[in-house]
């Protein structure tokens, strides 16, 4: 057990000793490295922030939904009415009711309105409820909207679903894009990988012919490419990390401002956890990767 | 044990460096195998370390024939011979205690015995004093002292001398082979091909001749 140990601490060793050997060349391979990846882990972090965004955004929601707005002229007891025929629907999971005190009050409190609603002889917004369905499938849904438009003081119903399933496919694509991202970067890394092995491989030469002559296994001439391409990975994923880390610190102001423009609040966050965790993994799974296909392709020759 | 049954090498497209050999060594024993340059002493050597398989026959050593040996079993038996290879084969850019602890890290020694050892050796070939030196700093005849100290490091049964004394003046052949038959006389086989038998043939067991390939009677 301390003999494989021993072995395993020496081939760390000597991966870490090769990466240090030439600054340069390692500062320029992580570069490459930490770009290639910061781009798909950019990527899945403006996607984050975009689901995130219309989860907490108050004026959409990532839930399909139903809103029923009443006649001006609805009296309590028909907003009571209303309320009870919702939670007796069994197609209804759960109802909010908006005055139309509370929609004028936060409708002023916006910049762009409150000129405008300061000017109005009487509040024009109508009292309304918010209906999150059971059953959030199209067809579903059309004959909810159907169902209400008939209910007394019912003057408008409005389906949100279309705005959710374009949310949705953009989501998709968005998710699509990193995913094909990942993969052609991946392999990016992968090929850097290989050819850093190959070059390692040739310096080496003599070292595992002797070595070899010498007695020692594969696994032994193996073991210190493999950790050197996967710390070759690890690093260049903590390149891509810290890239990502400072777009998102550069981007969070801009952003919130323009948000601000639109009403809204957004706060860019960095890649959580375990997204950071994942790229990590994977970049150095991937430098694992290539140092192996190199190991197999070069020593195979060299045998 | 090391025992040749009808062992023929052939390369293409039609050489023959060895061709039909057979003999066997006891332990603790010294052989010369001798012969002009290009009569198979080398490839003899490098098929009792499967370095080369042959093209017929068996080659066994204690009892293994390495001839059928799968890849993965090579190492192991690597490990329990000694190599004295022609050219060396020291690494230059690593120096003379690095050298002679390659064996042993490769072995898994613990670390402290593996330098204790590593030490020992280069004592045992009186290099001691140049264990930081770099083989590009070391005289041909210490160059040869550090590759014995490398192949007896892992203190093996059967030593392998290709040309030890090759290339080296009177004196330091004498230093180098005076080396070699110490580690004989503390019961290490000693195989040596070499052209110029002089030094040893006062303390050889056997002695084998090739010429053309073929054993001589």
């Amino acid at each position: 057990m301390n003999a494989w140990l021993s072995q395993h601490g020496k081939a760390f060793s000597w991966a870490l000793l090769r990466l240090t050997a030439t600054p340069a060349n390692t500062l320029l391979s992580l570069i490459a490295i930490g770009i290639a990846l910061a781009l798909p882990a950019g990527g899945q972090m403006l996607l984050g922030n975009a689901l995130q965004f219309a989860r907490n955004s108050s004026n959409v929601s990532a839930t399909p939904q139903i809103s029923l707005f009443l006649s001006l002229d609805a009296d309590r007891k028909a907003v009571n009415d209303i309320a009870t025929r919702l939670r007796n629907h069994a197609g209804v999971k759960q109802a909010r009711f908006i005055s139309r005190d509370e929609t004028f009050k936060r409708m002023q409190s916006g910049e762009n309105l409150a000129e405008v609603l300061a000017a109005l002889p009487r509040n024009p917004f109508p009292d309304a409820y918010v209906v999150t369905p059971r059953n959030d499938g199209p067809a579903a849904m059309e004959q909810l909207r159907n169902e209400f438009r008939g209910w007394p003081k019912v003057e408008h119903v409005q389906l949100d679903s279309a705005w959710v399933r374009r949310l949705d496919a953009m989501l998709r694509l968005g998710r699509t894009g990193v995913a094909l991202l990942t993969t052609l970067l991946g392999l990016g890394l992968v090929a850097i990988t290989f050819t850093t092995i190959r070059l390692q491989i040739l310096t080496q030469r003599a070292e595992i012919e002797v070595s070899r002559l010498l007695g020692a296994t594969d696994g032994f001439i193996r073991r210190p490419f493999y950790y050197f391409g996967a710390m070759q990975g690890l690093a260049g994923g903590v390149v891509a990390w810290l890239i990502v880390l400072a777009i998102s610190g550069l981007l969070g102001e801009p952003v919130a401002e323009l948000a601000k423009l639109y009403n809204a609040s957004v706060v860019l966050s960095p890649l959580t956890v375990e997204e950071s965790a994942v790229l990590l993994a994977l970049a150095s799974g991937l430098g694992w990767l290539g140092a192996a296909l190199s190991l197999r392709q070069h020593l195979r020759h060299a045998n | 044990m090391i025992r040749f049954e009808h062992v023929s090498r052939r390369y293409p497209p039609d050489i023959n460096a060895l061709n039909d050999v057979s003999f066997s060594v006891a332990p603790s024993k010294l052989v010369l195998i001798g012969g002009h340059s290009g009569a198979g002493k080398t490839t003899l050597l490098k098929l009792i370390a499967a370095m080369e398989r042959p093209s017929s026959g068996a080659v066994l050593v204690n009892g293994q024939n390495v001839g059928a040996l799968k890849p993965a079993a090579l190492p192991y038996l690597r490990r329990n011979l000694g190599m004295v290879f022609q050219d060396q084969k020291l690494l230059f850019d690593r120096n003379a205690f690095e050298n002679v602890m390659l064996p042993l890290s490769i072995a898994g020694f613990p670390p402290k015995e593996a330098s204790r050892r590593v030490r020992a050796a280069l004592d045992k070939v009186g290099l001691l004093a140049r264990e930081k030196a770099l083989p590009i700093a070391l005289s041909g005849g210490e160059q040869q002292r550090l590759a014995i100290a490398r192949a007896v490091v892992n203190r093996p049964g059967i030593l392998l001398a290709d040309e030890p004394t090759a290339h080296l003046d009177p004196d330091t052949a004498l230093d180098v082979a005076s080396i070699l038959l110490d580690f004989h006389q503390v019961g290490v086989t000693l195989l040596i091909a070499t052209y110029d038998d002089t030094l040893f043939s006062a303390h050889a067991s056997q002695r084998f001749t090739l010429n053309h390939g073929r054993l001589q009677p």
